[in-house]
């Protein structure tokens, strides 16, 4: 239905050619839009509702004291349903670890959290179907599960920074909120709708008038010769250029898609991707105030590794 | 006069909360000393692992995520009685 009110638009109503470059980088600009805004208002608003339900109180709780393996399963799980804004890594990280959630089920957590965000895969479900948004989850989960019982099994704990062993957590306040209704719940849904589509749409939208123009006017197998199949290196070189780029998913796949669609491998975008969210320098900034070096790098080196491994299967699967 | 701390690390979210409730204690007229608590040691002191979070009068009333604006007019409104909370009297 949208394929065909965007045609219309495009080639009768603002009486633009098909096969023009003008011509379809408006259809597919005036395609892409409402498709990915609407799927991504109706995941967003789910994942709203279901954060009424779950606090990081709640999370701590459930994985304070579980063991490695089981604890990392289920610390990458609840990263992706956890409402918590990335300015609280480091308080977060402390809490947890102070309630006795281990180190390597804490490192899950905090992988998992960003790299394995709604709007990430509220975006890879649009553009490029749910099989993509699928394997995305599967592989984003592996590796933070995966990172965070290298770290566990490495036993790190004497890498943390001494203050952060001192620290005093204070008792977990009663906030007084009782049980949510579900009107309470549909207002967290609205709420979360507001803040973060709120926040992307500006993004989102110069992502794809961006990735328009590449579709319209970039020639045919460009990409293909640069982050193609072809070349070994291109998944790592994809990785290292996502370090210092802080972007969010939002403004980014819009443009991966179109850059696939002149002959870019998969596996490559979505390392890049991955690489751009999971390992940020703004991120490991914040991290050294808690972590000692040696304990940054690993967990870089792990996360770095593990992403690798995901643009190399999806290269050698698809 | 209620004393009012901001617990965060500086983060725009925390920025935010702290002139929402400025804004909100302008607003009505009510005289309030609000602090922002940025040392980590004293946020997590509070038991308090999101940010923002908002103290009253020592005790933590939020965390995580910038508050709506009715929750921060309840802290603010004027404690019935002597200093107790709940009273339904004048």
């Amino acid at each position: 239905m949208l394929d065909a009110l965007s045609a219309w638009l495009t080639f009768d109503l603002m009486g633009l050619t098909p096969g023009t470059h003008l011509g379809e980088a408006v259809w597919f600009f005036l395609y892409d839009v409402p498709k990915v805004l609407l799927l991504l208002v109706s995941v967003v608003f789910l994942m709203g509702v279901v954060h009424s339900y779950i606090s990081p109180e709640r999370t701590r709780a459930w994985l304070a004291n579980k063991p490695l393996g089981l604890g990392n399963v289920m610390a990458a799980g609840l990263g992706i349903v956890t409402p918590f804004c990335s300015c609280s890594a480091v308080p977060l990280f402390i809490g947890f670890l102070s309630a006795g959630v281990p180190l390597g089920v804490t490192f899950s957590f905090l992988i998992s959290a960003p790299m394995v965000n709604e709007v990430a895969l509220a975006l890879l479900f649009g553009l490029f179907g749910w099989k993509v948004a699928a394997l995305y989850l599967g592989l984003g989960l592996a590796v933070a599960i995966v990172a965070g019982l290298v770290i566990g099994r490495l036993g790190m704990e004497h890498h943390l920074e001494d203050w952060v062993r001192k620290i005093q957590m204070g008792a977990a306040p009663d906030l007084g909120n009782g049980t949510p209704t579900w009107r309470d719940r549909f207002r967290s849904g609205t709420a979360h709708v507001k803040e973060i589509v709120g926040r992307v749409w500006p993004w989102l939208i110069a992502g794809i008038a961006i990735g328009a123009g590449i579709h319209g006017y970039v020639p045919q197998d460009l990409m293909a010769g640069i982050m193609g199949k072809e070349q070994w290196w291109a998944v790592p070189a994809a990785v290292l250029l996502g370090v210092p780029m802080y972007s969010n998913a939002a403004g980014i796949l819009p443009v991966i898609q179109a850059l696939l669609g002149k002959g870019a491998a998969l596996g490559t975008v979505l390392a890049f991707m991955m690489s751009v969210i999971a390992l940020s320098a703004p991120e490991m900034v914040i991290l050294r105030k808690v972590l000692k070096p040696t304990l940054i790098a690993v967990f870089a080196g792990v996360v770095a590794a593990g992403i690798m491994l995901v643009g190399f299967v999806f290269n050698a699967v698809l | 006069m209620k004393n009012v701390k901001v617990l965060g690390s500086g983060c725009a979210n925390c920025e935010t909360t702290a002139k929402l409730i400025a804004d909100i204690a302008d607003a009505k007229g009510i005289q309030i000393e609000l602090e922002k608590v940025t040392d980590m040691a004293a946020i997590l002191g509070y038991g308090v692992m999101t940010t923002p979070g908002v103290v009253i009068d020592g005790k933590v009333v939020h965390a995580g995520g910038v508050p709506d604006r009715d929750k921060v007019a309840g802290w603010l409104a004027p404690a019935a009685g002597g200093g107790g909370c709940c009273g339904g009297c004048c």
